[in-house]
């Protein structure tokens, strides 16, 4: 080796997390416009998104009416859509609650802009999740028996098994999160208020902003009660679907039996909802003209963490098929390295490896990573293939247990549908109405970073 | 006369200052602080942290109070499942024990979580006595643009209105954009 130093080639210049952006007063009055008018395009989409809502309820009526028969679920295939639905949706929330909480204890600025959005996606995406399991309780209007109540029955809900480990982990993660965004969105709320044009807007924006005034006692514990919520929201990410893959992982049939299921599934979640939302954040970046505090740094690294998660979740599918190999378990290893490549599912197999296992890889390219189409395309690539994951896992493992004489397919009934296509719809209406109500940008965290990235320029870049 | 208007007069006189930047406000507080004025007041459309040390606001307690909420939680939700599984209705699954204590972790675990969100969130919202309908700022057309550009400072009333003149002319000083004084004078 000689002594000599290779020269380091100039690092490629790194998008800003905003430029452009015009001061605090036009800011706050572009943001909120789309609030006092409704955009272009808006009532169309409100429409279409009320007729799947109303297909939700249409197959939910059906299932309250006639019960869990009207779906394609059968023995040895109980669970099926209803339940593939509610972990591919608690999933997607997951990654708002990450990109909210888990970036802002890293002090990652570049969430300011988008956090708002990425929780509004958790707490619809948890409504959702929250009523499959209620649907699938056969009995649904006694979905109150999971919760311990005094009953003159005198008969409480059995804590040693999983069903009501999942009430406690939804029901805290759904609080804590609208805790989380409500709180988030007070000084914004307040900043509508007094921009509000006419007076019942004014009251009613003013209600909602509990009397915020910016008060430097205000700010002083609203900075702490925030940080403490992102804390507390943060172990959440991680235990919630861990609680959820273990209605899975603590039962004895293969596909399901296996210690690697709950990080296997909580990386699958923060990928699947990052996913989502970048087929929720592109449309209205584009819509609104967002591009210049949404910017391609913000592209860039949600591509990155699409990358990062994407390849564990890879390096988890190997595992767990490894795993099983190794068990040396003659039904686990038919289970994972026959049934699912070749069963009666193994197309949906291979769809989804080629759209979770392959797809984020088109990421290692920077070209890539910050072309909004192919993000588009790539996300909702995503969205579907865990969504596959989900039921190959659920509905495929079922498929074929340990007896063949009792090994069974299951097929969708219209009402699996239904009820798949309406939640997308019930999504779709509660995010519209977020955007045309709710200031969807954080103002006051953006407005704040903006102040720190020009006191930078003048002090000099910090580390 | 109305109720509101009423209310607002009954208030002792505050002098408003509006600044057109956080550095600006920041400059104006820390002045305020070495002249040795009390109850100075700040309203700002985004967090200026820079301001509570002049201003001579402690640290939050709310970190203490959503530690005692998780606590209260972790008790109160370990306490139902052994309450419910162990004394009221001791259900033997299988021949496991009774008092299943990995069970009851995951449960548990949440609890605390969710105790100590709600004393988070509450907790604040009692510390700072919201929501609040109304408060005297709400009189000043002006300071509505508190929350979106313009940065307020205020300070309480004076023994005399000779001593109002030099805060307002010390605050003009500092950069103030305009002065309010507010409240019967």
């Amino acid at each position: 080796m000689t002594g000599g130093v290779l020269p380091m080639p100039a690092e490629p210049p790194v998008a800003p997390v905003m430029h452009d952006v015009p001061d605090d007063g036009v800011l706050t009055t572009q943001l909120l416009a789309p609030n006092w008018t409704p955009s272009r395009g808006w009532w169309p989409l409100f429409l279409i998104s009320g007729a799947f809502t109303v297909l939700f309820v249409v197959g939910m009526t059906v299932t309250f009416t006639r019960g869990i028969g009207s779906w394609g679920n059968n023995i040895p295939v109980a669970w099926a859509y209803g339940i593939t639905d509610f972990v591919w949706w608690i999933g997607i929330g997951h990654a708002g609650t990450f990109i909210s909480a888990f970036l802002l204890l890293l002090n990652q600025r570049w969430r300011a802009s988008v956090n708002r959005l990425a929780e509004a996606m958790t707490i619809f995406a948890l409504v959702n999740a929250s009523l499959f399991p209620i649907l699938h309780l056969g009995r649904p209007w006694f979905f109150y028996w999971l919760m311990p109540y005094p009953a003159t029955t005198g008969v409480w809900p059995n804590f040693k098994s999983s069903l009501p480990w999942d009430v406690a982990a939804i029901s805290t993660y759904f609080t804590v999160s609208l805790l989380f965004w409500y709180l988030g969105l007070v000084p914004d709320l307040a900043s509508a208020r007094d921009q509000a044009p006419g007076l019942l807007r004014r009251r009613i924006y003013g209600i909602f902003a509990l009397g915020w005034r910016g008060r430097a006692v205000e700010w002083q514990h609203y900075r702490v009660a925030y940080g403490l919520l992102a804390g507390l929201a943060t172990p959440l990410v991680i235990s919630v679907h861990s609680i959820v893959s273990l209605d899975f992982s603590i039962t004895q049939l293969p596909g399901w039996h296996s210690t690697i299921f709950p990080p296997y599934f909580v990386v699958g979640a923060i990928y699947s909802g990052l996913a989502m939302l970048l087929m929720l954040m592109l449309p209205v970046r584009r819509i609104f003209g967002l591009e210049q505090i949404i910017t391609e740094k913000h592209l860039d690294n949600i591509a990155k963490l699409i990358l990062v998660t994407g390849t564990m979740l890879a390096y988890s599918y190997i595992c767990e098929m490894f795993g099983a190999w190794y068990s040396g378990e003659t039904v686990e290893r038919y289970s994972m390295l026959i049934n699912r490549p070749f069963g009666p599912y193994g197309v949906l197999f291979w769809a989804m490896t080629l759209m979770n296992v392959v797809t984020p890889h088109l990421f290692w390219w920077k070209r890539l990573r910050v072309d909004t189409v192919v993000l588009f395309i790539a996300g909702l690539l995503i969205w579907v293939g865990m969504w596959l994951e989900r039921f190959i896992i659920i509905a495929g493992s079922l498929t074929r247990d340990f007896l063949p004489s009792s090994w069974g397919v299951f097929a969708p009934t219209w009402v699996d549908w239904s009820l798949l296509l309406g939640s997308i719809g019930l999504f779709s209406l509660l995010f519209l109405t977020f955007l045309r109500w709710v200031p969807f940008v954080p103002l006051s965290e953006v407005k704040r970073l903006r102040y720190e990235l020009q006191r930078d320029q003048i002090a000099g870049p910090r580390a | 006369m109305s109720v509101r208007a009423m209310l607002g007069a009954t208030q002792t006189p505050r002098l408003l200052a509006e600044f057109g930047s956080a550095d600006a406000l920041v400059a104006a507080v820390r002045l305020l602080e070495r002249e040795a004025y009390q109850g100075v007041d700040t309203f700002t459309p985004f967090d200026v942290p820079e301001v509570a040390g002049p201003l001579g606001l402690g640290r939050s307690g709310l970190g203490w109070v959503a530690g005692l909420g998780g606590v209260v939680g972790l008790v109160a939700a370990y306490g139902i499942q052994w309450w419910a599984n162990v004394h009221s209705y001791p259900l033997n699954a299988g021949g496991r024990p009774v008092h299943a204590v990995p069970a009851f972790v995951l449960a548990s675990f949440e609890g605390t979580i969710l105790g100590a969100a709600l004393a988070a969130f509450f907790g604040l919202l009692i510390v700072l006595r919201l929501p609040r309908l109304w408060s005297v700022e709400d009189e000043v057309e002006e300071f509505r643009r508190a929350s979106v550009d313009r940065f307020w400072l205020a300070m309480p009333s004076f023994a005399s209105d000779h001593d109002r003149a030099h805060a307002e002319e010390l605050l003009r000083d500092a950069g103030a954009v305009r002065t309010i004084v507010f409240g019967k004078v």
